[in-house]
């Protein structure tokens, strides 16, 4: 196939953008500095589509699509915000802060959160709906990071780097719906986990203070996953 | 297996039966068994030993009027005995060839009036663990034929001319689904049959699968000849244990009798099925997350496209269709979709299992063509609400289903009908409420068991199904404000828009069809602290308002 | 001096934190005095909540009967009610006791960590409320500020706004945390 038959045009929010036919909404998009919150992706991972925070409208579609898994199409007409869009997200976010006890001013991660700053970019001042205040624990047990249930968004991100990039499958989801945990093995406490290499690269990928490295605080919590792209070209050898 | 074996087996099946005057069906339903028909089948099996006549005791499968079980069904006179015990055994035999036994009359009136047996045609008239049996009413001419005179083409081209379209719930049309799968090309297919059959008060596909497995596995291997595919999977939850033991044995019976394995029929046609078992996650109902599920892995949907169609089971194309879908086929094949689609409606052919259930005088598992009117099926086949209740409501599709009033009574099923009247069709499930219901309890019923299974992948679902139900106990309790209503309205508009799966999609929909047809209900509880239905103890209205009850 | 507007400060369950902001303001702090009448607040010296305000800043979130009924009484008596900082908006660390209730944080406090005098008081002080809650759970709020605390620059830019008759919307400008 020819370079050119590999090119879709389409409008994102009216701007005319041409797009590698493998490509997604959301890559397109932000190839051409359009912003769409999202909160699970993460470049280099594979995509789940489990935030809906990157929600948009393509015209013509029954219902609204996840702009990180859907391919653009020739002709495709999107819409990343609207008055209806921003307000879902808004009660996204909501639901996100309600869920668990997300409590900014005390977290690790305070000034280096993407939750924190979706809330901040989405402009959320406040919570609407109740906060749930689950009881939710802290495992300290390995030596160098903790994961903080408290914080966990559930993003599945360290469940992924883990498998796709270190390879331990040392990270899982148990339980359901609400009571879904990320947990380290068969739930044995982080520490005593036989698969984990204590690589640090789900700590890395976290987007909240749900999993940190242990003595570190401020500016030197801030995450690096930019890993993560370079890391997969390397090793599939692809061309960037 | 060629034609004439088939009908050798059908004839001696048939000669089998001649031997005997008289069969004495006996229902061994879960429901039946539950109050120990095995027993009553063996009553009347040493009964029937010493009585003289040329008895022959049976098994069966389900014979629909669950309320009036044990059930027993006398051939050739079509006698049905209901609430049978193994003290009646004697009577029942004695009465053979004579009057029948009058009290146990099920008194079942109209119940059998304006049904139609296609997918229920066997049931109550073959042993679900006898394959013979099967071929002996007709069993497996619909595959042979297909293999032998039929091309795969135009075995989807009968399925797309029949109009069936999904019976799980979803209705999408199936011979559009067999001819996408069809075109995919995949070294491997698969065809998988959905019997994760979870919604509240819904038990056809056990039913089917416990009384006529055959059918559906035949229809799967129609399907899997039609598709391209040699490999099938049966997913059926492990709650139905009986489900699960017939299947095995009408799995072996059929590779037995050369209906599964390989060169089908004397022809490259290879064919084989596994059972896999669902652990009782209803979100495994979802055909992505049940692919996982099969996978091994945690069973939670993934964002479509890709369809199973494109990339499904093991990324290979993969056609998923419902235990009923399947079981319409065989006779579909048989003949022709033509026949099939001069049943129904306009764009809902064919017949439709409903599980009858709630305030209603006969409860059971009915069939009927599609167009019927709920008031026919409930008022009709149903009898109508017991103890002198007012009817109020009927639920139809489960968790993602709705209530519908009185005033939709005279609507005619079909999918579309269903829909735009707030509810649909579902896998089947329908719920009869009366005035003692209360419809805010009731949504927040379905509102619990959503959340209760979602999966927890996507948040809207996950954690807006908590806050909804929490709303709805506030609401129950008569603590809730106006402003509670709007944000239970808001977070019903949200999660059903944004969810990742039908579950989350979906799950809105009892509080919103509710809402629009009981909204008084909901303002009682709010601004008189009553439950018009006396079925919330609204606690607020006696005590002063809780401090912690927001402003 | 009639044309001032009339503001207000409360401070219910949180650290005076956004108090401290407030003061952070410095100079500005003399800049905006010439708009506003300070009526009732922790740093002037009355007893009880004005009959009219225009303007309250709400610092904390709502822990005790006694928060709960100063902050209906000052809804009741205030033009524009604003959230200010993390306590009053999210709970904030006040509501870091939700995930256990209130009485094993007393036992820790008056029982567990006491030498002497081990006893949870019950006289003088008002009764923990059994959730601790944002302040627009308990009453509608007009402006929220987030921060922990807001920075004095946010807090000078929120009054600004209102001094001149105008409700900001701080979306977008401050965060949480």
């Amino acid at each position: 196939m020819s370079a050119e038959a590999n090119i879709r045009t389409l409008t994102i929010d009216g701007a005319d953008i041409s797009a590698r036919a493998d490509q997604t909404i959301l890559e397109a998009a932000r190839e051409h500095n359009i912003a769409i919150p999202t909160l699970c992706h993460l470049e280099g991972l594979s995509e789940v589509g489990a935030c809906r925070l990157c929600l948009v409208e393509v015209k013509g579609a029954r219902r609204l699509l996840p702009a990180c898994v859907t391919r653009v199409e020739e002709g495709m007409e999107v819409t990343t915000h609207s008055a209806k869009i921003d307000r879902y997200r808004q009660m996204i976010l909501e639901l996100f802060f309600a869920e668990r006890n997300h409590v900014c001013s005390v977290c690790v991660a305070n000034g280096n959160c993407e939750l924190q700053n979706l809330a901040l970019e989405l402009g959320m001042t406040h919570v609407e709906i109740p906060y749930q205040y689950p009881q939710l624990p802290v495992d300290a047990s390995h030596p160098r990071f903790t994961v903080d249930h408290n914080r966990c968004v559930l993003c599945t991100r360290c469940v992924r780097v883990c498998s796709e990039i270190e390879g331990a499958n040392t990270w899982g989801v148990m339980g359901r719906g609400a009571q879904s945990l990320v947990i380290t093995d068969l739930k044995e406490p982080w520490g005593e986990s036989e698969t984990c290499t204590s690589c640090g690269k789900c700590v890395q990928v976290c987007p909240t203070g749900a999993l940190f490295e242990k003595g570190r605080a401020g500016t030197r919590t801030a995450k690096h996953p930019e890993f993560l792209p370079y890391l997969r070209i390397m090793r599939e050898g692809d061309q960037p | 297996m060629n034609v004439e074996e088939l009908q050798q087996i059908a004839a001696d099946a048939e000669e089998k039966r001649g031997k005997f005057d008289y069969e004495v069906n006996v229902c061994m339903g879960t429901s039946c068994l539950a109050q120990h028909s095995e027993r009553i089948r063996e009553a009347l099996a040493k009964e029937a030993e010493g009585c003289g006549k040329r008895c022959h005791v049976r098994r069966t499968g389900c014979m629909g009027p669950c309320a009036a079980g044990p059930m027993v069904l006398v051939e050739p006179a079509g006698t049905l005995y209901a609430h049978v015990g193994e003290h009646d055994a004697k009577d029942i035999l004695e009465s053979l060839g004579r009057e029948p036994v009058a009290r146990l009359d099920p008194r079942l009136g109209s119940y059998f009036e304006g049904q139609h047996f296609i997918v229920l045609e066997n049931v109550g008239h073959i042993d679900p663990e006898n394959v013979d049996e099967y071929v002996g009413r007709g069993g497996y001419e619909a595959l042979v034929k297909a293999l032998t005179e039929m091309n795969p083409a135009s075995v989807i081209e009968q399925i797309s001319k029949s109009g069936l379209r999904g019976r799980g719930g979803g209705g999408y049309p199936t011979g559009l689904k067999w001819d996408t799968v069809a075109k995919v090309k995949g070294a491997q297919k698969y065809v998988i049959c959905n019997g994760d059959e979870g919604d509240p008060g819904a038990f056809m596909d056990r039913s089917v699968l416990e009384s006529d497995p055959q059918r559906v596995i035949e229809g799967m291997a129609i399907a899997a000849y039609a598709i391209g595919a040699t490999k099938g999977y049966i997913y059926v939850r492990a709650e139905y244990p009986l489900a699960v033991q017939r299947l095995t044995v009408a799995l072996r019976e059929a590779r037995r009798r050369g209906f599964l394995g390989n060169a089908i029929c004397e022809t490259t046609f290879s064919f084989d099925i596994d059972i896999r078992l669902g652990a009782g996650a209803f979100v495994c109902g979802e055909e992505t997350a049940l692919i996982a599920s099969i996978e091994g892995k945690r069973g939670t949907p993934r964002p479509r496209p890709p369809y199973p169609a494109v990339s499904g089971l093991w990324g290979e194309p993969t056609l998923i269709n419902n235990v009923e879908t399947f079981a319409n086929v065989p006779p579909i094949i048989r003949k022709g979709g033509e026949w099939f689609s001069s049943m129904g409606t306009a764009r809902s052919k064919g017949t439709k299992v409903f599980a009858l259930t709630g305030k209603i005088q006969r409860t059971g598992l009915v069939e009927v063509p599609m167009g019927m009117t709920l008031r026919q099926i409930i008022f009709g086949i149903g009898g109508g609400v017991p103890d002198g209740h007012k009817f109020k409501a009927v639920q139809t599709g489960g968790p993602s289903g709705g209530c519908l009033p009185e005033e939709h009574l005279d609507l005619s099923i079909s999918y579309d009908a269903l829909i735009s009247a707030g509810s649909m069709m579902g896998s089947g499930g329908m719920i009869v409420m009366d005035d003692t219901s209360c419809m805010v309890s009731v949504a927040r019923f379905f509102m619990e068991f959503c959340m209760q299974e979602s999966c927890g992948k996507c948040v809207p679902c996950r954690a807006g199904t908590v806050q909804m139900y929490e709303l709805l106990t506030k609401i129950c309790k008569g603590e809730a404000t106006h402003r509670d209503l709007d944000q239970l309205t808001e977070l019903c508009e949200v999660v059903g828009a944004t969810s990742l799966c039908g579950l989350g999609q979906t799950a809105p929909n009892p509080v919103l069809s509710t809402l629009r047809y009981f909204r008084h209900e909901y303002l009682a509880h709010i601004e008189e602290k009553r439950c018009p239905a006396g079925v919330c103890a609204c606690s607020a209205a006696e005590k002063p308002v809780a401090e912690e009850a927001r402003v | 001096m009639t044309d001032r507007k009339t503001l207000a400060t409360v401070w219910l369950d949180g650290c005076s934190g956004c108090h401290m902001s407030l003061l952070d303001m410095d100079e500005r702090l003399i800049e905006l005095s010439s708009q506003f009448v300070l009526l009732y607040s922790p740093l002037v010296d009355r007893k009880t909540f004005p009959e009219r305000v225009d303007v309250t800043l709400v610092e904390g979130a709502v822990a005790s009967e006694e928060d709960l009924k100063k902050i209906r009484r000052i809804r009741e008596h205030t033009g524009v009610l604003v959230s200010l900082g993390d306590c009053a908006l999210t709970g904030n660390v006040s509501a870091m006791r939700n995930t256990c209730g209130p009485q094993p944080v007393l036992l820790r406090v008056y029982q567990e960590n006491v030498d002497l005098k081990q006893h949870v008081p019950t006289v003088g002080v008002p009764a923990l409320l059994d959730r601790v809650r944002p302040v627009h759970e308990v009453v509608p709020v007009d402006v929220f500020v987030p921060g922990c605390p807001p920075s004095a620059d946010t807090i000078y830019q929120v009054l600004s706004e209102l001094l001149a008759g105008r409700v900001p919307t701080l979306g977008g400008v401050a965060h949480f945390g």
